[in-house]
């Protein structure tokens, strides 16, 4: 018998603390939006889409020189790098980017390699898709289209 | 020619009042389902439904007519007659106790002198078609929801009839009329608080509601005794189970809360339904909200809260109230 209203008091004080989170839950405005209408942005800088070029803001133009060193550093291959030599300009200039996003495992290690921080994770999570080559990206391509 | 000529009133009285309650038993179902999705979103601060109606509000009509226009599926190696019956057996005792239920003190179909005890008589069926649909549909699932579900009904269904009979005890009647009646100066709540509480844990129980409900746990048992039900098979167990918790608070707000008792509105004859749907609702969305609340119980914390809790403190609060009784008598 011992402790059995004692059981009963602390039971049913828990319950009733219980019933007061929900409630006051209910009055509380909505977090959720009516996804394909209505989209929120990805708001973690931890987040970890596929991965993009960065632009140089004095140029306008990639930051990257091409090195390579990020196809090197990708465990599964699915970074393709090509450049040429253009005269008048130093160094190589990058001619094609592309990520073949259906074998990126999102590790990051291209994004740690690149020495001249011209790659970082994207925010983008609205990537579904029908094909497999909707998944080969042309990250050159995408940079210039985002203006 | 007047229509009593050749239709006895008594038998036109009956036929309006069969209408009146068959399409109240399908509106409360609506409304109730609104109100349940709509209030577990807002428990999950999810906005519900938002989709079909501004907020959702055809949503119900959209899901009944999708039920209708399901297919009844037979599966395999059920028991036909029984498989067919129990669905009906769920649906016609929880609308049977509209009949005697007071919405107002003229609002009623028929004043029984007897009615708590039919109504509880008629909702004790609701444990058989449970039984016979867990029985029939020829499913582990199902007969495992119907097993728990009738040792749950059985347990709780003491403490309901030793608080109930506490309370006819205090007013001296049977008749729900005379029930709400016996409260016109201080509600019963307020005498027998302990009563009240028990009776609304044990009604939750006996409707199947969260967190008691053991019979359709979808973790363990997908959807427990209609795991086998299609379209309308599926939508009378589900206006059966709103039907009930309309019911037990009803019944509840009877007993306990003043029925149709209220600030005087004007016509209080006919008017007092305001305040007894008011009651009753609120004490519907107190369901909805522990529903939203509670985990489900394991089975032993169910059969352990029944005779270990309820049962005594419903016998003790029984036998005082006697007690007391006698004595304010001499």
């Amino acid at each position: 018998m011992s402790g059995y209203f004692s059981e009963i008091l602390t039971g049913g004080k828990s319950l009733l603390v219980g019933l007061g989170v929900t409630f006051k839950a209910m009055l509380q405005p909505v977090v959720t939006v009516q996804y394909p209408r209505e989209k929120t942005d990805v708001t973690s800088s931890n987040y970890r889409g596929h991965i993009e070029l960065v632009r140089n803001p004095e140029t306008g133009s990639f930051k990257c020189i091409a090195c390579g060193l990020c196809a090197k550093a990708c465990p599964s291959e699915c970074i393709t790098v090509k450049s040429e030599k253009r005269e008048g300009v130093k160094g190589k200039v990058l001619t094609v980017f592309q990520l073949d996003f259906t074998k990126c495992s999102l590790c990051g290690s291209c994004v740690e390699a690149c020495n001249k921080g011209a790659i970082r994770f994207s925010q983008d999570y609205n990537i579904a898709g029908f094909t497999k080559e909707e998944f080969h990206y042309d990250l050159l391509k995408r940079l210039e289209e985002m203006g | 020619m007047e229509i009593t000529s050749f239709l006895p009133p008594d038998i036109i009285r009956m036929i309006v009042s069969a209408v009146v309650i068959i399409s109240f038993v399908f509106l409360n179902a609506m409304v109730m389902t609104y109100a349940e999705r709509k209030l577990a979103g807002h428990f999950q601060r999810r906005p519900g439904p938002m989709e079909v109606g501004s907020h959702g509000l055809l949503q119900v009509i959209v899901d009944g007519l999708k039920l209708i226009g399901k297919q009844l599926i037979l599966p395999k190696d059920v028991d036909r007659p029984l498989f067919r019956l129990a669905p009906l057996l769920a649906f016609i005792p929880v609308v049977l106790p509209f009949i005697v239920i007071p919405f107002s003190e003229k609002l009623q179909v028929a004043d029984l002198n007897i009615g708590l005890i039919f109504i509880l008589a008629i909702s004790s069926l609701n444990g058989m078609a449970v039984l016979i649909a867990g029985w029939s549909s020829n499913n582990k699932y199902s007969l495992f929801g119907a097993l728990r579900s009738v040792a749950q009904n059985i347990a709780y269904e003491i403490p309901i009839l030793l608080v109930v009979l506490t309370v006819a005890l205090m007013a001296n009647t049977f008749s729900l009329k005379g029930l709400v009646e016996a409260q016109s100066g201080m509600w019963f709540i307020l005498l027998q608080p302990v009563a009240f509480i028990i009776y609304f844990i044990a009604g939750l129980a006996e409707t199947n509601r969260a967190p008691f409900d053991l019979s359709e746990a979808e973790s363990e048992l997908t959807a427990g005794f209609h795991t086998e039900y299609s379209g309308m098979g599926f939508s009378l167990f589900f206006l059966g189970e709103y039907a009930n918790m309309f019911v037990v608070c009803s019944i509840a707000t009877i007993l306990f809360l003043g029925g149709w008792h209220g600030i005087p509105l004007p016509f209080l004859e006919y008017t007092g339904v305001f305040w007894f749907l008011l009651k009753v609702y609120a004490l519907l969305f107190v369901m909805i909200w522990c529903r939203w609340t509670y985990p489900r119980v394991r089975f032993d914390q169910l059969m352990n809260l029944a005779w270990k809790y309820l049962i005594p403190f419903s016998l003790v609060n029984f036998i005082i109230t006697a007690i007391v009784l006698v004595i304010v008598k001499l």
